[in-house]
């Protein structure tokens, strides 16, 4: 296809450049019953899974009919959303923090017949478009990152395990038989661009052997020092190595020598120097996380806390993943008290108890030692239970 | 046919939950046929070749993306990711499939006809996928060219009225929860105050000048729906410091059981019915409600509002009248010493244009933070390696009880030689008068 400009001229980049203007106003996109009541609701209600209502000073209601969908979107998937939005709500969407998409309209009875259109949309395959529900108590959509759709640096795919997971859990995002919602977060390495570390069931991907020093290439890809200060554990230094190259020359490079004993496989090396990878088949995988939140309601906000220490990587399907977190919400749905998160729940019945309820085996590997905060999570009394 | 076998991620097309495999299979498909007579910039199979090269990272279980390269745009220092396959032979389509970044709109909202241009430019200029949102709030677009990156940013501005996104050692992009739009717990309107601090720091969010990323999120409510305390190196989140507004009638009807606990989160089972003392006076934290005469009485003076009493009560129970946000500094993920979260910094301060008072906690954070912080150190780390009450007398704010959540276990208090009567400059021999060797 022949190249076609934008109006862009590449002689002269600063022609017509317009820099620096930022994101549109919202306000440009607000429904009018939104943005006539905006800063003037009252109260809201979920009414049945999947669609809210809220209310007005003015008495004006809208309601709100929120669906499930990928993160990964293709245009044309985006442009069927905007079909509903014509059709249904005056060419107007919005997107939830958690990937969900909500569409509003103004009456009860037109939600409902939204919901139901909204529910007969399948795909070729027979999934669900656009799964109405992630409301109140119960599951809403994963938030998560790019693996190995998209990034350098992933221990398993991101994708691909949300999939599996919002399958296994479909009937828990239609409904609203938890204790408390429950929040699950995908993160597809250590650097948890995803920020999975204060959620109540985060699922992590993580490597588990040292890099693979490309010593040939190393001194041409990165810059050494910044290879050794990357280095949490002081792991890294520098080091002279002769070496006989791909075309059988032996000469002294300089590179880097890794003691491999201190490394906890964070990956940050790698993200400053490209000669030294971690991905390994054999190597990578999960973590379970449990019990964190970011809400300030009745408990503080909190971490995460490791709870399985590794699942093998298992695509396409991940069972033993889908299994675990199953397992995870079980013990806590049949256990929890009403408005009680995951982790609240664990801190109330103790985390002994917590592994005796999931059925999960406790090792070594959940507790910590790393640096001093580890000193903290040891159990300083005598309080316990057998 | 497809160009690719992928049996494998084929299996990802069952299950009721939407399959991004099939999204990605039909999108393949409908650049193929081209019913729009798109005149494509990059290969028409980019979706095939993502496919293929995800099925073999399903195979060898590891990633087949390189390292970014620095690409981007003309006067930028951010927006765009560059990426680059590890098997450009076998997946041509996808060999460059650089990230672009875009400037999401405040709360999420769209029209169908700004989405419509958005797709319209993606697909004829990049691969026709995208994330809505990415993890910092982005809209995503995922893959494209170098040649394309000015074109696409030159529509984007010019019929698009908007900016690219933050990414680097800059301000990332700042995200807010959708606050007063249609939320009754919203203490400040988020959205603008998080579109004026975009636009205030354009410069700082395009061109990289800080040791590491920055993060705003800016919550309505100490609900924290868009996770601003742990996600955020300054979270802004809405709090009150006057009384809760309380509807006593509400209350009766919610003790009466005619309306619904917690706006009907819990339908879903049968909880029994509702019970006052049980799901709201016994849970609260501070332990400062109670029932009198048939009236719920709060003490709000011991209240630290931390929403579950209006959550489950939002018709009878709504945040006060004098409003305002608490400022949380240093949260961020794990790497590379560990998680932490947002330590309080400010614990007031109103919300009002020009927001100066606002303006001035962050550049002085920053001014620090770039004079102090070290090559890729993010704020909570400096923190912790230069103390709270640092950050405290940098912001010019008095530490008060209200910044920790206990007092030091240790002595081991860094006097300052000014706060000690006479200074450190002793001598020796005058010492000695006294005290023999």
């Amino acid at each position: 296809m022949a190249f076609v400009s934008s109006g862009y001229n590449p002689e002269k980049p600063l022609e017509n450049r317009i820099t620096d203007i930022g994101p549109r106003h919202y306000s440009d996109f607000l429904p009018p019953v939104i943005a006539n009541n905006k800063g003037k609701w009252l109260w809201h209600e979920i009414i049945e899974p999947g669609i809210l209502m809220h209310k007005a000073e003015s008495g004006d209601e809208v309601y709100t009919v929120r669906c499930g969908a990928a993160r990964l979107l293709s245009v044309g998937m985006i442009r069927e959303i905007c079909d509903i939005a014509d059709k249904f709500c005056g060419g107007y969407l919005r997107f939830t923090t958690r990937n969900n998409i909500e569409f509003m309209v103004g009456s009860l009875d037109e939600a409902k017949k939204l919901k139901e259109y909204l529910n007969s949309q399948k795909t070729s395959t027979g999934n669900y478009k656009f799964p109405v529900g992630g409301t109140g108590a119960g599951i809403t959509n994963i938030v998560h990152t790019q693996g190995w759709v998209h990034c350098h640096t992933p221990a398993t795919d991101a994708s691909g395990t949300v999939k599996v997971v919002m399958d296994e859990l479909f009937e828990e995002f239609q409904q609203m038989r938890l204790p408390a919602q429950v929040r699950i977060a995908m993160a597809c390495c250590l650097n948890m661009c995803g920020a999975v570390h204060c959620s109540d069931i985060a699922i992590l991907g993580y490597h588990r052997k040292p890099p693979i020093i490309d010593h040939e290439w190393l001194d041409n890809l990165c810059e050494i020092p910044l290879a050794v200060a990357a280095c949490p554990v002081g792991a890294i230094r520098p080091t002279k190595k002769e070496i006989t190259t791909a075309s059988g020359e032996t000469k002294t490079v300089n590179t880097v020598a890794i003691k491999t004993d201190r490394c906890m496989f964070c990956g940050n090396c790698y993200t400053m120097c490209p000669s030294l990878p971690l991905a390994d088949k054999e190597g990578d995988g999960l973590v379970i996380m449990a019990g964190g939140k970011v809400s300030n309601r009745i408990s503080n906000p909190k971490f995460s806390k490791v709870v399985v220490a590794f699942i093998p990587n298992e695509p396409p399907r991940w069972p033993t993943l889908a299994k675990t977190v199953r397992q995870i919400l079980e013990a806590y749905a049949k256990d929890a008290r009403k408005y009680e998160r995951l982790g609240d729940w664990a801190e109330r019945i103790g985390w002994e108890r917590f592994f005796e309820k999931t059925g999960l085996p406790f090792s070594e590997h959940m507790i910590d030692d790393f640096r001093d905060p580890a000193y903290y999570t040891w159990r300083q009394t005598t309080n316990f239970k057998f | 046919m497809p160009k690719h076998e992928t049996p494998l991620l084929d299996q990802l097309q069952s299950g009721p939950w939407p399959s991004f495999v099939t999204d990605i299979k039909e999108e393949a498909e409908r650049r193929h046929k081209n019913e729009g007579k798109v005149e494509y910039q990059v290969p028409v199979d980019v979706c095939d070749d993502l496919l293929g090269l995800l099925e073999l990272s399903y195979t060898d279980g590891t990633t087949h993306w390189k390292h970014g390269g620095i690409v981007g745009v003309f006067g930028y220092g951010g927006g765009v990711i560059g990426r680059y396959c590890d098997q450009p032979d076998r997946f041509p389509g996808v060999a460059h499939f650089h990230t672009v970044r875009v400037a999401q709109p405040a709360g999420l909202y769209y029209t169908s006809e700004y989405l419509r241009q958005l797709c319209d430019i993606w697909e004829m200029r990049g691969s026709g996928l995208t994330n809505m949102h990415g993890s910092t709030g982005d809209i995503v677009l995922l893959g494209t060219t170098t040649p394309q990156l000015e074109e696409i940013f030159f529509e984007l501005t010019h019929k698009m009225n908007t900016d690219l996104g933050g990414s680097g050692s800059n301000l990332r992009t700042p995200s807010c929860c959708l606050g007063e739009s249609r939320c009754e717990w919203a203490c400040y309107d988020t959205q603008e105050l998080c579109y004026k601090m975009t636009m205030e720091y354009q410069d700082e969010l395009h061109r990289p000048a800080f040791p590491y990323k920055f993060k705003f999120k800016f919550d309505g409510c100490p609900n924290c729906c868009v996770a601003s305390i742990a996600r955020s190196d300054m979270a802004f989140i809405g709090t009150w410091r006057d009384e809760i507004r309380i509807d006593q009638e509400a209350v009766a009807a919610y003790i009466g059981g005619e309306l619904q606990p917690n706006g009907g989160a819990h339908a879903g089972r049968n909880w029994g019915p509702f019970d006052i003392q049980k799901e709201v006076i016994d849970l609260c934290p501070t332990e400062c409600m109670w029932i009198e005469d048939g009236k719920l009485m709060i003490n709000d003076r011991e209240c630290t509002r931390c929403m579950h009493c209006i959550n489950v009560m939002p018709r009878a129970l709504r945040i006060g009248n004098d409003r305002g946000l608490s400022i949380l500094v240093g949260a961020k993920a794990p790497i590379l010493d560990g998680a932490q979260m947002g330590s309080l910094l400010v614990p007031f301060v109103k919300v009002e244009e020009p927001y100066d008072e606002i303006k001035e906690v962050i550049e002085n954070i920053w001014e620090w933070w770039m004079e102090e912080g070290k090559n890729r150190e993010r704020l909570g780390e400096l923190i912790k390696r230069q103390g709270l009450a640092k950050a405290i007398s940098v912001v010019g704010l008095k530490p008060m009880p209200q910044h920790v959540q206990e007092p030091r276990h240790n002595p081991y208090i860094f006097w300052k030689e000014e706060d000690v009567p006479g200074g450190w400059d002793r001598d020796i021999a005058e010492y000695r008068k006294h005290h023999q060797r």
